[in-house]
């Protein structure tokens, strides 16, 4: 696994035995919600749910902290995924036609040297594909259209295209001969009136009997059903339905089903022994009519030991007025409820008893997969509430536009948070209390998400909307906050009664709010979120509602630069009443910047009451605790135009758009060749074709030219930082300000803070004097890349302490007896330079060596296996290939080197963020964080053991009965066999673990 | 003035040793002021330095204390520039045998141009009737002597196998683009398994007056083998064009020419069968060394390439300034060109071999020297350089920082 790049490396044995014990690289889980699901299926024996993607992946969640995640060898879209109840294997069908069997498998494996045991994965066993009978079926009429598992789950019937129904034993997945049921077998039992032309159409639906196993109800497109018994191989039953057919589902006790067809109809059937032809269903309705509707794609009917029962169905809208909202219904009585979503639904099920004692289904629940997000509905309270599910939150329910990660969270800071958050979002979801890690999300629609990542499930634990501060469009009465709060306030009062469920919302009111960076400090929770629209927002928390005002200042980056015109954005105008703000996350200041540029770097130092920020005009230090404006200092070139037109320039939309045309012909030249040609020479003429294309295609041609100083762009502020250091001699030290821009050049300046260390702007802290910011150097890289970070070490190396972490004695304070360095990282290379007097030290030229860029960079406290006690510090690198690189700090010698995220992937790469204990996220996909770990010690992974009976194995797991995660959602999963061990902390769930197999 | 090449000190070697027509080992020297000529012998041997042959002619003029600047006409007619030892004793090698030299007065309000076909000389015969062919060719322009600095090199001729050639870009001072794309292709190795097609990086296109296509040691499709001693091999574009940009400042590529006929080494086989080339010739595809900036570092340690030139003291060029209040930082402070002017330590005690100027001239396809390459392989690679007071700014600049108070 590990990749030794570099010639000084491999050496010394000890050093790659000490690195062995420190580094390794793991992909551990993912969090969020999985992208492009297609397939859903649920064992309520084991209580678990599998969701499958386009992609190919599978996941299986139970209760939290529990998830498995399985991959298709071929990238096809999964179909349809069913469990084998209680055996911990499920089938899934491929968009390919392909039938794959997975079993969930515990093994041992090896993880740093030591044998990790309890660790359940997916993995698939077998794969069948049905082919159809050469000469009698073309090949679309072997596609398969619907499976069935027998409760005995030890037969698959298969329905096809072609109206055929195949029977596959299980688990072997291997195809009964000679006993498949074609359609002429079912044909010769229809009477004549009924038949007209040949085909009754592919299998639609096959269901099999509650009670009378061995019995099974088949559905064709056409509307025929037939009762079919497997043993005597004979029909039983026909129902002469003339409606096309869409699905199927029994009543509990076997006496009745219903169907649902293409017309936005369905059908109660009555199985009736003796007769052997029904002509006429018992009843019929169209709900949504009298005018055209859409079909009914799925229905279910649930009985109810002390009412009506309930039925529940997708689809079925009038065409003409809402043929395009994404529905499901559910109906009791004289209750109907229209649920609105805002994406596409996939599937649904209920949760209810299964077992077969009882006579009735009474269900509990109902989990509808949509294309974007999960939402239960609680079927037991009454008015049907929709239930927050404890994963699979939808990340992504506003576009993700910046994340931030903390760690080691103090306790008691955290549950201050929590309990606002409690009190906030109507989450009954109590986090519990030895949770360490926060990640916060920045959306593009304003508001900062706050989720507990301690553990293998990423919780969400609150919402903070900045909408509200400004003065914006929408409806100001219209509560931005969660409008799942208060369903009945936003049900509409019209028929269908819709009711808007959900909480995915791609829609923007206004994209100035995005953010665009946060600063968060743990021990003060100040909160500092910065925008699209150069806004800079200070915020405190606090536990009750208030309407204060916010105070506001503007901060002008350009001061005396003249000539420049700015044609971008306005500034967000500030909401002129007073607003309420919840409990939670309030806004103390707004600052905004001028131009109104984006904000693209912030930093917070809570000790010192003060906020630095920078746009792509410059940078300004602002100082909450007196609301003044400390420093203003422009970064930009004077040949920057770019900068200074805004985002909306025409002259860089004329350079952009010539790009893009070019780029378009390019690619259609390309696209044009590589057109499958489906013949069966196709082979050889693609063969010359290829051979052709690499003469033709005029190939990419990429200009060498060093930087210059008026490349555009050349002002942005890239990164910021506070230390306290040596700046100006090597006697004092003070507080100091960092900023680093795209141009290569750092700005350093020194700070006159009163009353540092007396505690300024804590309570009983004097310290109302003026902070004050004198310029003490500059450096400009030769090189001129620009700054990705700048991070100052003390006198042994190791980064300076977070604020408040060395007075609150949580951390060890810095070494400010022997002279500080300060880590200077541009996207080429990176230095090391000693303070007070700027001299170069180390450097590392990797773009110059690699061909690589930075794009992030991190120090990162990595400890070791082996020793309890060793720790390293390390500097780690995301480049523009996707890999990881780690240097050691400050000799910055290359230790290892990562492949980590595809280097086509490049809003995984921008989303890529580092936690100080050398683990890291970064986006898969829109909804979805990959966490990784680069250390051998932390590693946040699933490890959790399933309690299977398997016939045909004499294999059983044992099983530990503690429940860990003492969750009180309302608990539609909780009661399970399964048990998670979250793995939030290596050390922690060891133990643990070992116990398992015992 | 520098070179970097065995090729061009044995060269200058040869003519003092080996004189072909000049059997006496004296020079004629006809020399033009203004209007007048002055005409004189000169030994080739022991004739001392630039200094020496600058006070010379102003002796023999009789303008003791007019600051002049002094060209010689070339074999092909061109005026270059003599202003150090080096183009000196180039000057005195390509006497064949007459020197002639244009003394012309410095601070003159119009600026003294040098270029190629500058000197027209009397066409004989049917050459003489066809001059329409060489106007249609603007001649290169050669700027100032005082701006002249080296630009290109080749380097490790010794070590490298014939077919490539390692050249390498000073980039230093100059706003002129480096000026060449590249792209990607196939390239045919052979390999144990046979003939292999493997994907490349090739020279698509130079840019007109760019550094690349002024050295003429570039061409297009040149494929790049190595940059800065990394070898690009299963590298993507985007990456040799980040490590060439990361570089660009003293850039080295190694690069299979697509033109093999030029290659050093080639002539190296040609000597050994005892082929002699005229005299006169400049070595047409090896350096253009024009200035009085001395050579860098050492490049040994480029030879392995595998090897990382880690605390090369080539750049490290950042400029930290130190103030209380300063203005915003003007954009001349970096580019100022005062980095070609860099000493370095290693360098200069290396110094004191005066070694030739050569010119590349496009239009030259002669053959060259023989004797040159057969010693410039057993020459090991060293840089001279002049000596060369620094100044001490240069002497701070040493460690890498300008720092201005």
């Amino acid at each position: 696994m590990m990749k030794f790049r570099f010639r000084r490396q491999g050496n010394d044995p000890q050093r790659e035995k000490i690195k062995q014990e420190l580094f390794a690289f793991n992909k551990t889980v993912e969090h969020g919600f999985p992208h492009q699901p297609c397939a859903l299926a649920f064992d309520p024996q084991l209580q678990l749910m599998a969701i499958g993607t386009k992609s190919g992946a599978i996941k299986i969640y139970g209760s939290p902290g529990v998830e498995f995640t399985g991959l298709h060898r071929d990238a096809a879209a999964v179909a349809q995924i069913h469990f084998l109840q209680g055996q911990g294997r499920l089938l899934s069908l491929l968009d390919d036609n392909t039938l794959h069997l997975w079993e969930l498998g515990g093994a041992s494996r090896d993880r740093g040297g030591a044998k990790s045991e309890g660790v359940v994965y997916l993995e698939e066993k077998r794969n069948y594909s049905l082919l159809g009978r050469p000469g009698l079926e073309s090949c679309s009429a072997s596609r398969v259209t619907v499976l069935l598992l027998l409760s005995s789950c030890d037969l698959l019937c298969v329905g096809t295209e072609g109206g055929g129904i195949h029977f596959l034993d299980l688990p072997r997945l291997s195809l009964r001969d000679n006993q498949s049921l074609l359609l002429d077998q079912v044909m010769q039992s229809i009477p004549e009136d009924y038949r007209c032309g040949k085909s009754l159409g592919p299998v639609e639906s096959l269901q099999e009997h509650p009670k009378q196993p061995g019995k099974i109800l088949i559905g064709y497109s056409r509307g025929l059903v037939v009762l079919w018994d497997l043993s005597t191989r004979n029909a039983e039953h026909m129902f002469l339905g003339k409606q096309q057919l869409e699905s199927l589902v029994w009543e509990r006790s076997g006496s009745s089903f219903v169907s649902s067809h293409s017309d936005g109809g369905y059908s109660v059937w009555a199985v009736a022994s003796g007769n052997t032809y029904t002509h006429q269903p018992v009843s019929s309705s169209i709900p949504y009519g009298p005018f055209p509707c859409k079909a009914i794609n799925k229905i279910l009917w649930r009985t109810i030991q002390s009412g009506c029962p309930v039925v529940l169905y997708s689809g079925g809208m009038p065409r003409a007025s809402y043929g395009d909202r994404h529905c499901v219904t559910i109906q009791q009585d004289k209750q109907h409820v229209t649920l609105d979503f805002t994406s596409r639904v996939i599937d649904f099920f209920t949760v209810h008893t299964t077992d077969p004692e009882h006579d009735y289904d009474d269900p509990k629940a109902l989990v509808v997969l949509l294309e974007e997000e999960l939402v239960v509905i609680d079927l037991l309270t009454t008015g049907w509430p929709s239930v927050p599910p404890p994963y699979l939150a939808p990340l992504h329910s506003s576009a993700i536009t910046t994340s931030c990660h903390l760690d080691n969270v103090p306790a008691n800071h955290l549950t201050v948070c929590v309990c606002v958050c409690v009190c906030v979002c109507v989450c009954n979801l109590a986090p519990p209390p030895r949770q360490q890690e926060l990640l916060l999300t920045g959306h593009e629609d304003g508001t900062v998400r706050f989720w507990n990542v301690s553990a293998v499930a990423m919780t969400p634990l609150y919402k903070l909307s900045t909408a509200n501060v400004f003065h914006t469009d929408c409806d100001p009465n219209d509560d931005p906050l969660d409008p799942t709060n208060d369903p009945e306030a936003l049900q509409e009062e019209e028929w269908p009664p819709f009711r808007k469920v959900g909480c995915f919302d791609p829609y923007s009111d206004d994209p100035r709010l995005g953010i665009q960076k946060i600063s968060l400090c743990k021990y003060s929770c100040r909160l500092v979120v910065a925008g699209t629209a150069g806004q800079v927002i200070v915020l405190g928390l606090s536990d009750e509602w208030s309407d204060h005002t916010v105070d506001v200042s503007t901060v002008d980056l350009l001061q005396d630069r003249e000539g420049f015109t700015w044609k971008g954005h306005d500034r967000l105008e500030p909401r002129a009443s007073p607003a309420p703000f919840p409990p939670g996350f309030q806004p103390l200041v707004l600052v905004q910047a001028l131009p109104p540029a984006s904000v693209t770097s912030v930093m917070l130092h809570a000790e010192w009451n003060l906020v630095a920020f920078g746009t792509s005009h410059g940078f300004g230090l602002f100082d909450y605790h007196r609301r003044t404006a400390v420093l203003a200092r422009c970064t930009l070139h004077p040949n920057d135009s770019l900068a200074m037109e805004g985002p909306l320039s025409r002259v860089k939309s004329l350079k952009k758009s010539l790009r893009q045309s070019f780029r378009r012909i390019r690619k259609s030249r390309v696209s044009g060749k590589k057109r499958p040609i489906p013949t069966p020479t196709s082979k050889i003429q693609e063969a010359n074709a290829a051979l052709a294309d690499q003469e033709e295609v005029a190939p990419v041609q990429r200009r060498i030219e060093p930087r210059s100083a008026d490349d555009s762009l050349s002002g942005v502020v890239r990164c910021l930082c506070f230390a306290d250091t040596y700046l100006r001699d090597g006697t004092h030290h003070g507080p100091t300000l960092w900023a680093g821009t795209n141009s290569g050049s750092v700005y350093a300046y020194a700070l006159e803070v009163p009353g540092v260390g007396t505690g300024r702007g804590r309570p009983g802290g004097e310290g109302s004097g003026c902070v004050e910011a004198v310029l003490g150097k500059e450096i400009q890289l030769m090189h001129r890349a620009p700054v990705v970070s700048v991070c100052v070490l003390d006198g042994r190396g190791k980064p300076l302490p977070e604020p408040y972490q060395a007075s609150l004695d949580l951390a060890t304070a810095p070494d400010m007896t022997n002279p500080h360095s300060v880590l200077i990282a541009s996207e080429e290379q990176l230095k090391v330079f000693s303070l007070p007097k700027v001299g170069a030290k180390t450097k590392f030229k990797l773009t110059a060596h690699e061909g690589c860029r930075v794009r992030r960079v991190a120090m990162v406290t990595v400890c070791s296996t082996a020793q309890e006690d060793y720790s390293e510090t390390s500097l780690v690198c995301l480049t523009n290939l996707g890999d990881l690189h780690l240097f050691n700090v400050p000799a910055l010698r290359p230790q290892v080197r990562y492949d980590c995220i595809r280097k086509e992937d490049i809003s995984g790469i921008a989303s890529c963020v580092f936690t100080r204990n050398g683990q890291g996220f970064y986006l898969i996909s829109p909804s979805e964080y990959q966490r990784f770990s680069l250390s051998a010690k932390v590693i946040t992974e699933p490890l959790c053991t399933v309690e299977l009976e398997r016939p045909l194995e004499t294999h059983i797991r044992s099983l530990l009965h503690t429940n860990t995660s003492g969750n009180t959602h309302s608990s539609l999963l909780e009661t399970h066999t399964l048990l998670a061990v979250p793995g939030g902390d290596y050390n922690r769930t060891w133990p643990r673990c070992s116990n398992v197999h015992k | 003035m520098v070179q970097s090449t065995g090729v061009q000190r044995a060269k200058m070697s040869r003519h003092q040793r080996t004189p072909l027509k000049n059997t006496n080992n004296v020079v004629e020297v006809k020399s033009k002021f203004e209007a007048e000529y002055r005409r004189f012998a000169l030994k080739k041997s022991g004739t001392g330095g630039f200094q020496e042959f600058y006070r010379l002619l102003q002796t023999v003029h009789r303008i003791p204390s007019v600051e002049v600047l002094l060209g010689y006409a070339d074999i092909y007619g061109d005026l270059l520039p003599i202003n150090n030892d080096d183009n000196f004793y180039k000057a005195l090698s390509s006497a064949n045998p007459l020197l002639r030299i244009i003394i012309q007065k410095r601070d003159v309000d119009e600026p003294v141009v040098f270029a190629t076909n500058s000197l027209q000389r009397r066409k004989k015969g049917l050459a003489g009737l066809r001059p329409a062919q060489q106007k249609t060719k603007p001649g290169l322009m050669i700027g100032h002597p005082q701006d002249f600095r080296q630009i290109s090199s080749i380097i490790d001729v010794d070590i490298l196998p014939e077919t490539h050639r390692r050249v390498r870009l000073h980039k230093h001072g100059t706003h002129k683009p480096l000026g060449f794309y590249i792209r990607d292709g196939v390239s045919v190795r052979v390999t144990p398994q046979g003939v292999e097609k493997v994907p490349g990086v090739f020279i698509s296109r130079l840019v007109r007056g760019g550094l690349a296509e002024s050295t003429g040691l570039l061409g297009v499709n040149d494929e790049i083998l190595e940059v800065n001693g990394i070898d690009v091999d299963s590298k993507s574009l985007d990456q040799v064009t980040d490590m060439m940009v990361a570089n660009s400042h003293n850039l080295i590529v190694t690069v299979k020419p697509a033109n093999q006929r030029n290659n050093v080494v080639l002539r190296g086989s040609k000597v050994s069968v005892g082929g002699n080339s005229s005299s006169g010739s400049i070595g047409s595809t090896i350096s253009h060394d024009l200035a009085p900036s001395p050579a860098s570092q050492s490049v040994s340690h480029y030879s392995n390439s595998n090897s990382v030139a880690e605390g090369d003291s080539d750049e490290d060029g950042d400029i930290i300034i130190e103030s209380d209040i300063l203005p915003y930082l003007p954009d001349h402070c970096v580019s100022n060109g005062n980095g070609s002017h860099r000493e370095f330590p290693l360098s200069s005690s290396l110094g004191q071999r005066p070694l030739p100027q050569s010119i590349f001239l496009p239009s030259s396809g002669s053959l060259s020297d023989s004797k040159a390459s057969l010693n410039s392989l057993t020459t090991p690679t060293h840089n001279g350089s002049p000596t060369k007071t620094s100044s001490s700014q240069e002497s701070m600049r040493e460690d890498g920082n300008i720092i201005t108070m």
